[in-house]
């Protein structure tokens, strides 16, 4: 489909641009067949798992870890990591939260409800400004993203904590009186029988492969996670792509967080704790490189699937929260170890063959003086 | 297939017979039943292009990998390695091309990794530091033990890796490129140390990329090309012709200066340039340099290792912040300007390293020829795909890549080819002047030339192009004008006309050895 993604253009040289190949597939192939395998063994365990109505349920599970993941999968392709995407959907909520009971302002003796759609542009600016925070201290100021999007977990936490007293608001209903009905909408309504929730994953995904696939800025950033320094004496903005992908991973976080509140009907300073790590881990089944680089939307949404189905499927069958946890974390570093195969066996072939040979092979030895070619000793 | 000349093992004087190796990966043959022998006590050079086999070749010798078929004896025995460290155990170490230190550890702690030696309390780091220290007297050069890695100069880590094959009392050496970031001082030494192992009976396996810096040891050379040995013959009966005929299989010429076009205007303008050294700010690694460059003007920069001409380069580029000067592009200050606005000015650098700076190997041959140029086929918001291949399967054609096609992984090119990669993603942003850091690395000498080439007939069509070089023949091939650096300033500027003695004299390059001027001589008279 692409040219830019390495994945594929590294399986095989393209023969024709958006033809079909087996070999593509097989190399995504990987989390889709596991998709495929949980699928089934789950359907063979439980009557109920395998309906429209369930697949749908946990789809609208799935969304919320999607959208996060599409987000942290731009971060992981530029070779950061963006360990605030939880705290952010968190603050998000409670900020909506905070909007949807009305802003007081005291000086001019109002309360102002903003509509339902000033609220969420509103918190999606949020996410951003949290996001840029995260992209200034990586790009500019040189912070490891380990430890800056870290610090930025705990700061966006505490913010949500404070604004809340560690209280949830539970009333996001609004009132048709004051015009800010709605908001539960996102969580709760279904278009043509779909979740909006996961429509709006859908939409995100496609954006995002868009900007990847078919835009300079997507380029830009499979160039600076494969190589910085090359990419920017390429004349890359490698810097603005940086701040960039910060941004919008903290968008797609703010996107989930009103979701999930807008699903819950209330926005809780805690909500979100550790999301982040579940949206890493789908990026990862999804056959990115942590290193940066390599990976692409389709298989960090497949990735998405098989943690939501994986665990949604072990509910549905009865199996202890505890098994599931030990469960999600073995798929995890089975991932891992299989993008580590791959990637290894790929940097290996090219290096030993060498250069085809150069020139059609000649007569032997070339020596003007016979005399030379003798083995002296 | 088997294409080894007439070969007469003397018996006794061979450590190590390789027979009949073959190897082959996939359906690629990268040796095709080579016999190789290593002569006790003496120096055996390895000659041939990239992708001849020679690293497979010590691969194999090394325990690295193991042949697809053909056996190895060692002193008459046959034997097969499992593994490096079973070659080793055995006496044969390899110093290899990559540097492979850590780092962040002491000079001490790189060369006994793995190897500690046992004392009473965990490790006696006082016998490893005065074994170090015994090593660096050996090399003559003034490395403290305790110095961290990272704070030495490329050249001296070398050193380092080669103290550390030394450590290991081995029988066979192997040294791949071991002088690539070594003044000419220090290959002095290098070479001196050779001496001293051949003499106590080491046999050392050379390889090396400066044809007549190899020359200069061996005693035996042994040409590889395309997986077959074409040629062997001690050292006393051939020179630098030989070897380049064998290697290559045609007469083979670096070029000349394009002539037939009259120089345009000043492209680029450098006037008393300054760069800081990045570890003291007191320093100048170039300091208040003056260059002019004409339109259609080759300029070449030689200099040693640390003479500053990749920072000046770099500078140039925008990727180093100067000190202090001024840089004129056609007339126009672009001293402020970052890296991208001075792409799209047209001054582009094609950098040293072509792993670490040049290439993205994530990515396509086509989209890292495309890299620098998106620009030019971006359609309203997206990417327009067919402009993009139309662009890449010109520049694949412009600069005679040689690949499957723009899918190919990046991996999968020569070294050569990986060069014209970076070089014609340079070129596509159609630039006016061209700055290339050693052009040459790591690449054949086939390669080499096409480089050059393909510069001349751009140099002919208007280009400006300032290359650097630590091998004094690319001086004297395609540039119009040699510009020696030392210490971070120009120390002399000569025409096409100058001579190799002139150049190394004024790097402050040690005069031509005695050895070397034996060696002439005696070329001379064949």
């Amino acid at each position: 489909m692409t040219d830019a993604s390495p994945d594929r253009s590294r399986s095989r040289p393209r023969a024709s641009g958006d033809g079909f190949s087996l070999a593509k597939l097989l190399l995504e192939g990987r989390a889709f067949f596991a998709l495929i395998a949980i699928i089934i063994v789950f359907s063979m365990l439980s009557p109920y798992y395998f309906s429209v109505a369930n697949f749908l349920t946990m789809a609208s599970h799935v969304a919320i870890f999607g959208i996060l993941a599409v987000g942290m999968l731009l971060v992981i392709l530029n070779g950061g990591i963006d360990l605030s995407v939880g705290s952010t959907l968190g603050f998000s909520g409670v900020v909506a939260g905070f909007f949807m009971q009305g802003v007081q302002l005291t000086s001019l003796g109002v309360i102002l409800y903003p509509p339902v759609w000033v609220v969420a542009v509103l918190v999606c600016v949020l996410g951003a400004l949290v996001g840029l925070v995260n992209g200034v201290l990586i790009a500019w100021l040189k912070v490891p993203a380990f430890v800056a999007t870290l610090g930025m977990l705990y700061v966006v936490r505490g913010a949500a904590l404070l604004m809340t007293n560690g209280l949830t608001y539970n009333d996001l209903g609004g009132k048709p009186e004051l015009g800010n009905t709605g908001f539960e909408w996102l969580g709760f309504n279904r278009l043509l029988d779909i979740p909006v929730g996961v429509l709006v994953m859908a939409v995100i995904a496609i954006i995002g492969s868009i900007i990847l696939n078919r835009t300079a800025f997507g380029r830009w950033l499979y160039a600076s996670g494969g190589n910085e320094r090359a990419a920017e004496l390429s004349g890359v903005p490698v810097k603005r792509v940086q701040v960039s992908v910060y941004m919008l991973s903290g968008i797609c976080a703010s996107v989930a967080g009103l979701i999930l509140s807008s699903e819950l009907t209330s926005a809780g300073p805690t909500a979100g704790t550790s999301y982040e790590l579940t949206a890493i881990a789908a990026v990862v089944i999804g056959g990115a490189a942590l290193t940066g680089g390599r990976g692409n939307i389709r298989g960090t949404l497949v990735g998405a699937f098989v943690i939501g189905f994986l665990s949604d499927g072990l509910v549905i069958i009865g199996v202890s929260a505890y098994w599931q946890t030990v469960f999600t974390g073995a798929v995890i570093v089975l991932a891992v170890l299989l993008n580590a195969i791959q990637y290894r066996r790929r940097v290996k072939l090219p290096s030993s063959t060498g250069s085809p040979p150069t020139s059609p092979q000649k007569d032997k030895a070339q020596t003007a003086d016979p005399a030379l070619e003798k083995t002296a000793g | 297939m088997n294409a080894a000349p007439e070969f007469e093992p003397a018996a006794g004087d061979t450590v190590l017979a390789a027979r009949n190796i073959v190897k082959t990966y996939g359906g690629t043959h990268a040796l095709k039943g080579v016999n190789f022998d290593i002569h006790r006590g003496k120096v055996t050079t390895l000659f041939g292009e990239n992708g001849a086999g020679k690293s497979t070749l010590m691969k194999i010798l090394s325990g690295v990998t193991t042949p697809t078929s053909g056996s190895i004896e060692l002193d008459g025995q046959s034997v097969t390695f499992s593994s490096s460290s079973d070659a080793r155990n055995r006496g044969i170490s390899i110093i290899h091309q990559e540097l492979s230190l850590a780092p962040n550890l002491s000079v001490r702690d790189n060369i006994f990794m793995g190897r500690e030696i046992p004392g009473a309390t965990g490790v006696d780091f006082a016998e490893e530091a005065r074994q170090t220290r015994q090593l660096m007297a050996d090399l003559e050069e003034d490395i403290d033990p305790m110095t961290l890695v990272q704070d030495l100069r490329l050249g001296q880590q070398q050193i380092v890796e080669i103290a550390r094959a030394l450590s290991v009392d081995s029988r066979i050496l192997i040294m791949d490129e071991p002088t690539s970031a070594l003044s000419a001082t220090e290959v002095e030494v290098l070479f001196k140390v050779i001496r001293d192992l051949t003499a106590r009976g080491v046999s050392i396996v050379y390889i090396s990329h400066h044809l007549e810096e190899a020359l200069q040891i061996t005693d035996y050379a042994v040409v590889l090309r395309d997986g077959s040995i074409t040629a062997t013959a001690n050292a006393r009966h051939i020179n630098l012709e030989w070897i380049v005929r064998n290697m290559v299989g045609e007469n083979f010429d670096l070029g000349t200066p394009p002539t037939g076009h009259a120089f345009g205007e000043i492209a680029l303008s450098v006037y008393e340039v300054s760069v800081a050294d990045v570890t003291s700010s007191e320093r100048l690694v170039v300091d208040r340099l003056s260059l002019d460059v004409r339109s259609g003007e080759i300029v070449c920069i030689y200099g040693l290792m640390g003479a500053g001409r990749t920072e000046l380069l770099e500078c140039i580029a925008g990727r180093l912040s100067a000190a202090g000067g001024r840089m004129l592009l056609e007339g126009n200050d672009i001293s402020r300007l970052s890296i991208a606005e001075r792409i799209a000015r047209g001054l582009v650098l094609v950098p040293e390293d072509r792993q670490r700076d040049g290439l993205v190997q994530t990515m396509s041959v086509g989209a890292n020829l495309s890299l620098a140029s998106i620009g030019a086929f971006v359609k309203g918001m997206f990417l327009s795909r067919s402009q993009e291949r139309s662009l890449v399967d010109g520049s694949i054609r412009d600069v005679r890549v040689k690949t499957a096609g723009g899918g190919a992984p990046i991996g999968s090119l020569s070294g050569g080819n990986q060069q014209k990669v970076v070089i014609g993603k340079m070129l596509t942003t159609s630039p006016k002047v061209m700055l290339l850091d050693e052009p040459s690395r790591g690449i054949d000498i086939g390669a080499k030339a096409e480089v050059f080439r393909l510069l001349s007939e751009r140099a002919a069509r208007g280009l400006a192009v300032v290359f650097s070089t630590s091998e004094v023949t690319e001086c004297l091939s395609i540039a119009h004008r040699v510009i020696v650096m030392r210490r971070g300033r120009i120390s002399a500027e000569f025409g096409a006309d100058a001579t190799k003695e002139e150049i190394m004299a004024a790097s402050g390059e040690a005069v031509v050895s005695d050895h070397e001027e034996h060696r002439s001589h005696h070329r001379d008279r064949r």
